[in-house]
């Protein structure tokens, strides 16, 4: 293949980072009890030394091509395309991973750490209970007793995924404090983790939390824009793509697409936050419009707040995105310039949602269609321009909320 | 406060905080201290001055008032809903500051600000220091400031003569003990046990050799807590550590009793009764 850009990324700023505290700038970092001090440097420790193990590297890969079902392929949407007239809209399937969406990713990479650290049991939180279900799936897959923490208020909305992740042999912790949703799903694993450190791995969901959380995640996310960059360049004689799309609720999936592009200048990234319902405190999950940098479980980053420092509440259709804080490496890349970020409004990605299914056959998750809504309004109008767009996950776990949007379809 | 007593040189010509007079004394007489935790605006803001003084009554030595947070990570579900309560009265770092300021004017009760960082962060280091200053407190604890990122913090305290407290577990090694006693100031909170605050059934086996293992480390008073909350606790922990913290057990009677006009001497009378607990053993 002949390249007009290098075949790794080579921005040297973006790949030192985080330095040895784990700050990405003026993010990231480490806000923990003290006593999760050490139990984090353990896990750094023993994350670096994995991450150059063949061995390691070894068993992940086959992991991912054999369990997961990697490569997903870069589909060229063209009906799509065709239809909003501008810009080739190609699609990174990562909805048709097992368990149906990127989760699975990380909870793969952190299964084995958690292995070759001798842990016994792992925790995990979740919010739409993608990554809860993912969790439960390593979990059966390597023999690991596994409790998820799930808000109250995400168990009666995602209560299918609830029952899923008992069918594989998961307990499902609810959490009955502050908003019952994924915030606290968070904190009440971060306190089960603080108890039961020796036996315990947390197996945080995103890029989000206390160094190296962060870092880890985002590197086992990375195969996402690896491969849908090696793919993209095999069809493009080496001409890099325009412009990246990927919604931003942690931001695991869109660190994990834009990372690896992150050294080729040319390449545009737009992540998408959840607009939800309206512009006030307390209606979206738009932490780089609302917000302002400020420090919860564990990292340092933009946060929905009040004015006493109080985390606000927020609101999403997709409880994927329903989070006060963002990833810390999206926080800084959104102060460099480096990427651009915007919100969608639960309409628009429902509309997005409809049109996607209709167009393609592929109903995705209310997460992802908040990416293909962004798609939807810059498409037309850039031609020329190559687009790639992270299908982060599938719909199927959204069909009740499709539901109560679409009367009409149920007459 | 003045622009030229906020600059080194006249700071460390300010003397003695309350905190370290309080320790220097119990530790002449040869007691134990209480180190009372309460959190701020429970049952509400109004209410958190007869509090204090109730646990003055008491016998308590020091206060550790709480900023109440929405997420408080480190906490057990007691000072979860405690902290439920008081942000819903409407309490803030000002109204805490507030409550300090109308304290002042009936006690010299050595007391310490205890938050979460994302309050104070908001509030801003140096309007805190300034304000928390100003109001009579005698310095903080933040949960979630590990020592690495306390830079700012700590020099925007100290400029004001406050005490900057730290914690440290079972888990931080010789060498970290070491850099956060440095970096304290009045006392090191030593963490008993694993987990959140809250009462348990019984005294962790790692809390002696970690006050041990302090000690070896620093000549700053030690105070133990987290999980402590009888009697039976305190005798345990005498012999060793400086003071024992009790907070839960606090937040407990005022969870059951917070409408209820004897609620300050339903503290107080914990406090006594804790108190006994510290005075029955000689120390080691």
């Amino acid at each position: 293949m002949t390249s007009s850009v290098s075949p790794l990324s080579t921005d040297l700023a973006a790949r030192k980072l985080p330095d040895s505290l784990g700050r990405f700038g003026a993010y990231g970092g480490r806000y923990v009890p003290e006593i999760l001090v050490e139990p984090l440097d353990r896990l750094e420790a023993f994350y670096r030394e994995a991450k150059d193990d063949p061995d390691f590297q070894a068993e992940m890969r086959e992991l991912l091509r054999q369990f997961a079902g990697r490569a997903t392929p870069l589909y060229h949407a063209k009906r799509l395309s065709e239809h909003l007239g501008g810009a080739a809209i190609y699609l990174k399937r990562e909805d048709l991973l097992h368990t149906g969406a990127h989760k699975i990713n990380n909870c793969l990479g952190q299964a084995i750490l958690a292995r070759r650290m001798g842990k016994s049991r792992i925790i995990a939180e979740t919010g739409a209970g993608q990554h809860g279900v993912a969790a439960a799936t390593v979990c059966a897959l390597f023999g690991f007793p596994c409790t998820v923490y799930m808000g109250l208020e995400d168990m009666r909305r995602q209560a299918l995924n609830v029952f899923r992740m008992r069918l594989l042999g998961a307990e499902v912790a609810g959490v009955d404090t502050g908003s019952r949703t994924l915030k606290d799903a968070i904190s009440e694993a971060m306190r089960d983790w603080a108890a039961n450190f020796e036996t315990t791995h947390y197996l945080l969901g995103s890029a989000l939390g206390p160094h190296p959380y962060p870092l880890m995640v985002r590197d086992f996310q990375s195969v996402i824009g690896v491969e849908a960059r090696a793919q993209y360049l095999a069809i493009s004689n080496g001409k890099p793509p325009d412009l990246l799309i990927a919604c931003v609720g942690g931001g695991s999936n869109a660190i994990g697409l834009f990372h690896p592009f992150l050294g080729d200048e040319s390449v545009r990234m737009v992540g998408v936050e959840a607009g939800g319902r309206g512009a006030g405190l307390g209606d979206h999950a738009a932490r780089f419009t609302g917000g302002l940098p400020g420090v919860l479980q564990g990292t340092r980053s933009y946060v929905l707040q009040d004015d006493d420092g109080q985390i606000a509440p927020t609101h999403s259709v997709s409880a994927g995105l329903d989070y006060a804080s963002v990833g810390p490496e999206h926080a800084w890349l959104r102060d460099r310039g480096r990427v651009a970020y915007t919100s969608c409004s639960d309409g628009d990605a429902i509309a997005a949602a409809r049109m996607l299914s209709r167009l393609e056959g592929i109903i995705p998750a209310l997460e992802s269609a908040h990416a293909v809504a962004e798609a939807v309004k810059r498409a037309p109008g850039a031609q020329g321009q190559t687009f790639i767009v992270n299908l982060s996950g599938r719909g199927d776990k959204d069909i009740g909320i499709f539901r109560e949007n679409m009367p009409e379809l149920d007459a | 406060m003045s622009a030229a007593a906020s600059i080194e040189p006249a700071a460390a010509n300010l003397g003695a905080t309350r905190i370290e007079r309080a320790f220097a004394r119990l530790q002449a007489e040869r007691r134990r201290g209480l180190i009372a935790y309460i959190t701020a605006g429970d049952p509400s803001p109004a209410r958190t001055v007869e509090l204090i003084l109730g646990l003055e009554r008491g016998g308590a030595d020091i206060i550790e008032l709480g900023v109440p947070f929405s997420d408080p990570i480190a906490d057990g579900p007691v000072i979860q809903r405690a902290s439920d309560r008081a942000l819903k009265a409407g309490t803030t770092v000002k109204t805490v500051l507030r409550s300090i300021r109308d304290l002042r004017r009936r006690s010299a009760m050595p007391l310490l600000v205890f938050s979460y960082l994302n309050p104070i962060l908001r509030y801003g280091f140096e309007r805190f220091a300034e304000d928390a200053a100003a109001a009579g407190a005698d310095g903080a604890l933040l949960t979630d400031l590990n020592i690495e990122e306390a830079e700012p913090y700590v020099a925007a305290m100290r400029k004001r003569n406050l005490d900057c407290v730290f914690l440290a577990s079972q888990t931080t090694g010789d060498k970290r003990l070491a850099e956060i006693a440095s970096l304290s100031s009045g006392f090191v909170y030593l963490v008993s046990t694993a987990g959140v605050t809250g009462a348990r059934e019984t005294l962790s086996s790692s809390a002696l050799p970690l006050i041990q293992r302090a000690r070896r480390q620093t000549n700053l008073p030690l105070a133990i807590g987290f999980g402590l909350s009888k009697r039976e606790h305190m005798q345990a922990v005498a012999p060793y550590a400086d003071a024992a913290v009790v907070g839960s057990a606090f937040m407990r009677v005022v969870e059951r009793h917070g409408e209820d006009a004897g609620l300050g001497e339903r503290l107080a009378s914990l406090a006594r009764d804790l108190k006994q607990g510290l005075a029955a053993v000689s120390r080691k």
